[in-house]
């Protein structure tokens, strides 16, 4: 037997391996982990494992072929990133776009904005141990896909919101079934609310955990949820609206007062009651009109004009084929993403494709910051903080 | 529409204190689209200027969300960096641009903004402009071992090295790229502004 005093231990730091193919990582990420026993002291996260050059093969598509790469960057949030780039290109070319189509857009950003935080909520609960509200989140995620199917015939990616307004107006009936799914839905919070807020396991994982001071939020370019659970009251639909819809509307920008993982979670889940009431006053306040400018020399023509017109033809033709012309000029746009500020910086040099399309990723940045959000954290945490950063992998990589 | 005008109202503003506080760095400052954008004379005036923007009572820049980089391949100073800041407190947004060329090195940022490290890896790694005194300067999103800066304009879309699996050595290698027809790019004139192309060409 040995004597106690004799035996001595010695810990050794040591570093892990995680992912690049671990289901908590979200996606392909490759964290290497420097650990003194199991306090983490240092996170090193290894991305471009799903790096695409969407940018560049973007100099290389004409402005209408550019659209659908836009849906696969973040790919539970597809049309707000469209929608981006659309008003991108809207701004350059100085176009004004309907207001049908501007409450339309406002309509699907949100369902976007509720399709994105049902996945962000109940794929971390997952990771942190909670299976159900996984499964009932994704029932209603089924129901919102199918809002996208009906109105533009794909159910994720869905390049419905096009430079000019949006690819077709919204079917006839799917108003009033929005309006039912809204009228079932927060009580489907209700039920994920019951299971998690109060839950004790929960509030064990996640109070406390990954705390990010408002100081550090800014200095680390945090934006949207990750900024406003640490108290800073900040959307850019009410900062700066991009869209004349969204300045009509009476909505509240829920603030954290900690800004641990638990007041991310409070946050997302407000908003997506403000989501409800968004669309809510939308689908009563939503005009008549167009859907989609009348520009011809930008806009294709409709299947039935086709039918009648040359003019249409001739329009459709060279639309499709060559595209249009963006006239010199630079923007940036930021529009408040579910994950938060997305931004499209679209160089113009008067050809139909633009000369260069840089896509600011809230992710990137929000990534970068689990170092310091990590450190002296226990190694579970780690899997708690990827999921409240709400990391997709399609956006951090482009 | 009432929102944009005051916003325009403040950007002049703002440029009446830029101009007054800090008028020999600017070589340019316009409004376009309701964003301030600065171009700076030299890249080495460029910390000093973001600490004013960051720290300065007026204008209280805290954060930086994005830098870029255009290749304007033509041109001898042929990139041109912009930082995107945002400024919470006065609502407002500014854009910095510097031009360097391929030699140049800009002095990183990142001590006054801890959000530029993997910003600056990014522009690093894409377009190959190295960051002086950079904490942490490796590649972010090419691949382990990658040569070449992908997003410059005299790299080929393709690329020069395919990935294939070997069964016969039972591991991924990598082979130089073959490709059975050449990558197609067609650039037409647009009918649309025949004129002005026609106008370009003769020039």
């Amino acid at each position: 037997m040995l004597e106690k005093k004799n035996h001595f231990k010695k810990v050794k730091d040591f570093t892990l391996n995680f992912g690049p193919q671990h289901p908590a990582a979200h996606g392909v990420l490759r964290l290497i982990l420097e650990m003194k026993g199991e306090i983490i002291s240092r996170a090193d996260p290894h991305i471009g494992l799903l790096h695409r050059g969407t940018e560049k093969l973007i100099e290389y598509k004409n402005y209408t072929q550019a659209l659908p790469y836009f849906d696969r960057l973040d790919y539970v949030s597809m049309m707000a990133q469209e929608h981006c780039y659309s008003l991108a290109v809207e701004r350059l070319l100085n176009m004004k776009i309907p207001l049908r189509a501007s409450y339309i857009r406002v309509i699907f950003s949100e369902i976007t904005r509720i399709l994105n935080h049902l996945l962000a909520l109940t794929t971390h609960a997952l990771d942190v141990g909670a299976m159900t509200p996984f499964l009932w989140a994704f029932e209603e995620r089924e129901k919102l896909m199918e809002f996208y199917e009906r109105v533009s015939g794909a159910r994720m990616h869905a390049s419905y919101i096009r430079p000019g307004g949006v690819s077709q107006d919204i079917p006839l009936g799917l108003l009033e079934d929005i309006n039912l799914f809204i009228l079932q839905f927060s009580s489907r919070i209700d039920e994920i609310e019951e299971l998690l807020t109060n839950n004790r396991i929960w509030k064990q994982r996640l109070v406390d955990i990954g705390t990010i001071s408002l100081e550090d939020g800014l200095n680390w370019g945090f934006s949207g949820v990750m900024l406003r659970g640490s108290g800073l009251n900040w959307d850019l639909r009410k900062k700066m609206s991009y869209e004349i819809a969204y300045e009509n509307l009476d909505y509240k920008i829920p603030v954290g007062c900690v800004g641990d993982c638990y007041d991310r979670f409070l946050v997302r889940i407000e908003e997506m009651r403000q989501s409800i009431s968004i669309i809510d006053q939308c689908i009563n306040r939503i005009p008549l009109g167009f859907y989609k400018s009348v520009d011809n020399k930008i806009i294709p023509p409709s299947r039935g004009h086709m039918k009648h017109s040359m003019e249409s033809l001739i329009h459709h033709f060279k639309l499709f084929t060559e595209g249009y012309s963006v006239p010199k000029g630079e923007t940036y746009i930021g529009i408040e993403a579910p994950k938060g500020e997305f931004g499209v910086f679209l160089v113009s040099d008067n050809t139909n494709k633009p000369y260069r399309c840089s896509i600011k990723a809230p992710g990137f940045l929000h990534l970068q910051g689990l170092d310091f959000m990590s450190k002296n954290h226990m190694i579970a945490d780690v899997v708690t903080i990827i999921g409240t950063q709400d990391i997709v992998f399609g956006e951090v990589d482009r | 529409m009432g929102l944009k005008n005051k916003n325009s109202m403040t950007n002049i503003k703002y440029i009446e204190i830029i101009i007054h506080q800090i008028p020999k760095y600017i070589q340019k400052i316009k409004i376009r689209n309701n964003e301030i954008v600065i171009k700076l004379k030299n890249p080495l005036y460029l910390n000093n200027v973001l600490y004013f923007l960051k720290n300065n009572s007026n204008m209280l820049y805290k954060s930086l969300i994005d830098i870029t980089c255009v290749d304007n391949i033509n041109k001898n100073k042929r990139f041109e960096l912009s930082y995107n800041l945002i400024s919470f407190k006065y609502n407002s947004r500014i854009r910095i641009i510097i031009n360097v060329t391929v030699f140049d090195k800009v002095k990183t940022v990142t001590q006054i903004f801890a959000s530029s490290c993997w910003l600056e890896r990014e522009i690093w790694d894409l377009f190959g402009i190295y960051f002086e005194e950079h904490p942490d300067l490796r590649r972010i999103l090419t691949d382990y071992g990658f040569e070449g800066y992908p997003l410059r304009k005299d790299f080929p879309l393709t690329g020069f090295l395919e990935l294939r699996y070997n069964d016969e050595e039972k591991c991924v290698v990598y082979e130089s790229l073959e490709t059975s027809q050449g990558f197609r790019l067609f650039s037409f004139l647009s009918p649309w502004n025949q004129v002005n192309n026609l106008k370009n060409f003769i020039k």
